[in-house]
């Protein structure tokens, strides 16, 4: 076997061994930290691998039967090695890496056999990444995407006894599974119509016009559709705020490089299929940017400092995906490995705060600058970094994608994406000067967290530094094409947020209950999510569940009622016709003589 | 069709007679020794279960057809005899029952009343089913298919519990004369239901024996035969209600929730595992593989009844608060996935629904494994009073949720092949729109099955239990190995398609082209 195969294999094969491992050896699992460092060592090897077969640049593409039929496999696993895989690779290995060393030491006080459950999950996150980013095929995709569903469904569940962390968890496998009845339905259209799953003899067709099947921009849209849930897209976002439940390193990785990246990356890797439906890559790029504003209006008025990441990176999907819709996938895909790297960065450092201070109340925070100047300079590094200002990772390739929605001539998604380039400068600076300036509370006490914590965020700051010089040095592909003036408008609209954050929450200069009273409406909707939780909780109590009982009310009283009432009558009429049995001579006399005159007058009148 | 070759070691008549054999040793020998009784029980399945996996993999998949074939004349004037053989559909289905019953033996490791008549009874049942599985000659199949059927009415009678029913609605006095919810209730109606059912089989079979000629019963024989289409028509239809109930078709499913939920967990787990099989496999081989024209002209009915089935099955579940009875519904639903994979009439859908058929027969022993042992620690069936059980049965917690994640069809599990094979199928059939329901029944299972598992087993700890333990000892077998098959197949999913796409080709070519 080739190195460009074996090698990309081992990736895929090391967090699926230490995943077996800790899931079927309890002793070793009970164990909670020796079972953190099996799936560490397997990441960090895994990684390793990834980096050289990135450097390598491999490319290969390897398939096995997995079900079997007459005249050839209808579905195949194996791995397509490329450019784009192996970049997701070393971002995903990258990633889980750094977030199970960070665990080490967060999650230290936990029961050593919930730890060891923790790593148990994590390999198989990781596993299953990796498997979805390797797929050749819808199939294979769609096998990896549902369990890195269940992984998230058990991750944000990891602390299952609180009940908020239990209906997070659930609601999350809920909504994400809801996108998922579009996208399995999509593949069947997809697969009836070409006989194919495999991605390369879908391109392939593609390329020769052989697509021209009817229905296309359904079954494209019902692809899509797994991508709405899984990278919370509107209006399937709601579940990524809830999923802050979990630990936050769990977090950390469900936002930067797995899960909800998912979503972008499939529909990155099937581009040339969406790519002959024009009128569904608008409405993605219309949807996408609608997102992007949308949750960043409710990071504004947020104050729990995850939520505010979270909102931060359902925008921040939104981005890709309008970049995907516009037809620069290439743009949306790079924002999201540099996403990948200061959201990590971002969640991990507000993990740090969290430990320290014990809430997630930025209100409840202040001065931590002080007294944890570390954690601080890596969340302002991440903070710059979201913002878009040059030279980090996150300037150019949002400058990609809004140079990409540009050149699309899609000008009302352009608009709203800038708008939310303001807003998004302002969501993270009101986080950075109330929790990190302003006054200290007197009764915290918070200091840095141990270098086990530590170590993976400066890490993942220095890359977001480095990627970002990188950049500029070289000039990322994609960039060239952007007009002139798109760098100085981002850079300067970000300057108005941060100079408004600045204003209203560290000068005072502005009193932000003023602005909230002049934006009332937005205020109010944004504070109550929109009401689209509201709604799907009704939809949820009343449609379901109240169907449900009708339907159970159903089954029961009518039709097994009308199986039990032909029960009762035979029964009646048994214990009717029993009461003839009478014992009494003479009434079998009757019976006999009356039944004798029935049949001679029967007889009579049938003649 | 080839001339069958006569196996030189009767392995489907020991696999098949082995359990019963045990059954007579338990009665004539074993009174009153519950050990012996339950090794009897253990050994004379394991010999069976040991011989399914042998002749599993040494099936000829080049030849195909029946092999293992025995024959043996029993009342020659009348054309019946002693015939035996499997094919890959048959293979799968043995292998499925062998699984189930040795987990079922080690399941009931704790019962303590009556013990040996239990087993005794338990084991007889399962001859009755392997019989079904393996025999090719129809009258022999209806013997056995009784055999199957009837000791059931004892083993839910006897060692079943009751559950609680408040009459209600229009038909709330039926309700109260007819005792609903009792285990003897759910005992009769059960047993009154299949034989109900049992009465259009045998005029099925009678119908198909006059008119081939009144010479033989073998399947291979009638197989042969090219019945007329209107024959066909109504005696597939028989074979459908008939067969269909045991398979819990709408509207004729209501004796499988009460049942399921009386039955003491053994007899769930073989109940709804193995038995609702029976019933699907009955309409798949005798009534698809006899009536090749019936069964082209009847699919719309079998595959509309079959979306009721998904859908229905899945909000009726949804709305219990007998975890039993959750269960017990899922088995409905589940089973329109079976019914809805045959009527597509495709490669893809027909091996889905016998690879559901498996899948579904493993998960659902599981769950009703699980539901046992949830039941003898907690002496509770109410979900509403459960909570917070993970942290002390986490392996049950465990076992249950990997159930759960089969019966909503996640991938790396038995069940999402089966019901992707059969979505495959639905969309390539003649009535296209059959694969909303299906799908959408896949979501309504992942909402009644992951807000269950919430419920019993995330969240605070209940008050209303005390010292709640986790599975020990026997208890851990049924649960490691169900689980364990449930992963394998849905991982390697050849080891089942394979075999059974040497049966379902020839199948189909006979209805596609006839």
């Amino acid at each position: 076997m080739a190195p460009s195969v074996w090698l990309p294999l081992l990736v895929l094969g090391l967090p699926f061994v230490a995943f077996v491992l800790l899931a079927v050896v309890a002793p070793l699992r009970r164990v909670g930290p020796r079972a953190g460092l099996v799936s560490i060592g397997a990441i960090a090897l895994a990684f390793g691998a990834a980096v050289t077969v990135w450097t390598e640049g491999f490319v290969s593409e390897t398939t096995w039967a997995w079900i079997p039929a007459d005249g050839g496999p209808i579905a195949t696993v194996g791995l397509l090695v490329d450019p784009l895989s192996n970049a997701m690779l070393v971002l995903v290995t990258l990633v889980s890496l750094l977030v199970q060393i960070y665990s080490l030491a967060y999650l230290g006080d936990e029961r050593p056999a919930s730890l060891g459950r923790y790593y148990t999950y994590q390999s198989l996150f990781a596993f299953s990444m990796l498997g979805l980013v390797l797929a050749p095929g819808f199939l294979q995709m769609f096998v990896f995407w549902e369990l890195v569903g269940l992984c998230s469904y058990l991750l944000i569940g990891y602390w299952y006894e609180r009940p908020a962390a239990a209906r997070a968890a659930v609601k999350a496998f809920w909504i994400t599974k809801l996108g998922d009845v579009g996208f399995i339905i999509g593949i069947v259209l997809l697969w009836s119509a070409t006989g194919t799953f495999e991605f390369t003899d879908l391109f392939e067709k593609a390329q020769e016009h052989a697509l021209a099947i009817p229905g296309l921009p359904t079954i494209m849209f019902l692809i899509y559709l797994g991508a709405v849930g899984k990278s919370a897209q509107f209006p399937l976002h709601v579940w990524l705020p809830d999923a802050m439940e979990g630990p936050t390193p769990v977090s950390a990785l469900i936002h930067a490089a797995t899960m909800v990246t998912a979503g972008v990356f499939m529909v990155t890797r099937t581009e040339p299929l969406f790519a002959l439906v024009p009128e569904v890559l608008t409405l993605i790029a219309w949807v996408g940017a609608f997102t992007a504003l949308l949750a960043a209006t409710m990071a504004c008025v947020e104050t729990d400092i995850k939520r505010v990441l979270a909102y931060s990176t359902i925008s921040q999907l939104g981005y890709m995906m309008a970049a995907a819709g516009a037809g620069a996938a290439f743009a949306g895909f790079l924002h999201l490995l540099t996403h990948g790297l200061f959201k990590a960065l971002l969640f991990l450092a507000a993990g740090a705060v969290i430990h320290a201070v014990g809430t997630n109340d930025i209100f409840r925070m202040g001065g931590l600058f002080r007294a944890m100047p570390q954690t601080g300079i890596v969340f302002v590094v991440g903070t710059l970094a979201l913002a878009g200002v040059p030279p980090l990772a996150g300037f150019y390739s949002k400058e990609a994608v809004l140079g990409g929605v540009w050149e699309a001539h899609l000008t009302g998604p352009f608009l709203m994406l800038a708008l939310t380039v303001l807003l998004t400068a302002f969501y993270m600076f009101r986080v950075v000067f109330i929790a990190f300036f302003g006054r200290a509370h007197a009764a915290a006490d918070p200091h840095e967290a141990p270098w086990l914590m530590r170590g993976p965020l400066w890490v993942l700051a220095a890359l977001t530094v480095l990627v970002g010089v990188r950049m500029a040095l070289g000039g990322a592909e994609g960039h060239e094409e952007t007009p002139a003036w798109l760098a100085p408008l981002s850079v300067g609209l970000a300057l108005v947020g941060f100079a408004l954050a600045w204003a209203m929450y560290q000068r005072r200069a502005i009193d932000p209950a003023r602005i909230a009273a002049a934006l009332a409406p937005i205020d109010y909707l944004a504070r109550r999510r929109y009401g689209l939780d509201a709604l799907y909780a009704g939809l949820y109590r009343g449609f379901i569940l109240g169907f449900s009982r009708l339907v159970g009310w159903i089954d029961r009283y009518l039709v097994d009622g009308v199986l039990n009432v032909l029960t009762a009558l035979t029964l009646r009429g048994g214990d009717a016709l029993r009461r003839i049995q009478s014992g009494r001579a003479q009434d079998y006399v009757y019976g006999v003589a009356f039944g004798l005159l029935l049949l001679i007058v029967g007889a009579q009148l049938w003649r | 069709m080839t001339r069958q070759v006569l196996s030189l070691v009767p392995e489907l008549s020991i696999i098949t007679w082995s359990p019963f054999v045990g059954a007579l040793l338990i009665m004539f020998t074993a009174r009153h020794r519950p050990r012996a009784v339950r090794w009897i029980a253990a050994v004379t399945t394991g010999i069976s279960a040991a011989l399914s996996v042998w002749i599993y993999a040494a099936y000829d998949q080049d030849t195909a057809g029946f092999q293992f074939y025995e024959k043996v004349p029993l009342v020659p004037p009348l054309g019946i005899s002693y015939e035996l053989g499997a094919d890959g559909i048959s293979l799968l289905m043995v292998l499925l029952t062998s699984i189930i019953i040795v987990a079922g033996v080690f399941a009931s490791w704790t019962v303590t009343v009556r013990s040996q008549e239990f087993y005794a009874l338990l084991l007889a049942l399962v001859t009755g089913v392997y019989g079904v599985f393996v025999s090719l000659d129809l009258f022999v199949l209806f013997l056995f298919y009784e055999l199957a059927v009837l000791p059931m009415y004892l083993l839910i009678g006897i060692w079943g519990s009751t559950g609680e029913v408040r009459p209600r609605g229009i038909f709330a006095w039926a309700f109260r004369e007819t005792g609903v919810g009792t285990k003897e209730y759910a005992a009769m109606k059960l047993t009154l239901y299949l034989l109900f059912g049992s009465a259009f089989i045998l005029v099925g079979i009678l119908s198909l024996y006059v008119n081939a000629g009144a010479a033989s019963f073998s399947f291979l024989d009638f197989e042969a035969t090219a019945f007329p289409r209107t024959l066909q028509r109504w005696v597939f239809f028989a074979f459908y209600v008939g067969f269909g109930i045991l398979a819990g078709i709408w509207p004729l499913h209501t004796w499988s929730p009460d049942g399921h939920a009386s039955a003491p967990t053994a007899v769930s787990m073989l109940h709804a595992g193995v038995l609702m099989k029976l019933g699907a496999y009955g309409v798949v081989r005798v009534g698809m593989g006899l009536l090749p024209e019936g069964a082209a002209d009847l699919a719309w009915l079998v595959g509309t009844v079959a979306c009721i089935n998904i859908v229905y099955g899945a909000l009726s579940s949804m709305a219990q608060t007998d975890l039993k009875y959750v269960i017990a519904y899922s088995s409905v639903s589940h089973m329109g996935i079976v019914m809805l994979g045959a009527a597509t009439l495709t490669g893809a859908g027909l091996n889905g629904s016998v690879f559901q058929m498996f899948a579904h027969g493993v998960m659902t022993g599981l769950f009703f494994a699980l539901v046992g042992l949830v039941y003898e620690k907690t002496h509770s069936r109410e979900i509403g009073k459960m909570g917070g059980f993970g942290r002390t049965m986490p392996g049950i917690a465990t076992a249950f949720t990997i159930g759960g994640l089969s019966s909503l069809g996640l991938p790396a599990t038995a069940g999402f092949v089966a019901e992707l094979l059969t979505f495959l199928g639905a969309w390539r059939s003649a009535h296209r729109w059959w694969l909303f329901p299906a799908v959408a029944g896949t979501f309504l299972t992942a909402v009644y099955v992951l807000r269950v598992a919430k419920q019993i087993f995330w969240g605070p700890p209940s008050s209303h239990f005390h010292d709640l333990q986790d599975a020990r000892g026997p208890e851990w077998v049924a649960l490691v190995v169900l689980v364990f098959v449930l992963v394998l197949f849905g991982m390697v999913p050849g080891l089942a398609i394979a075999p059974v796409d040497t049966a379902t080709i020839p199948l189909l070519a006979r209805i596609v082209s006839p």
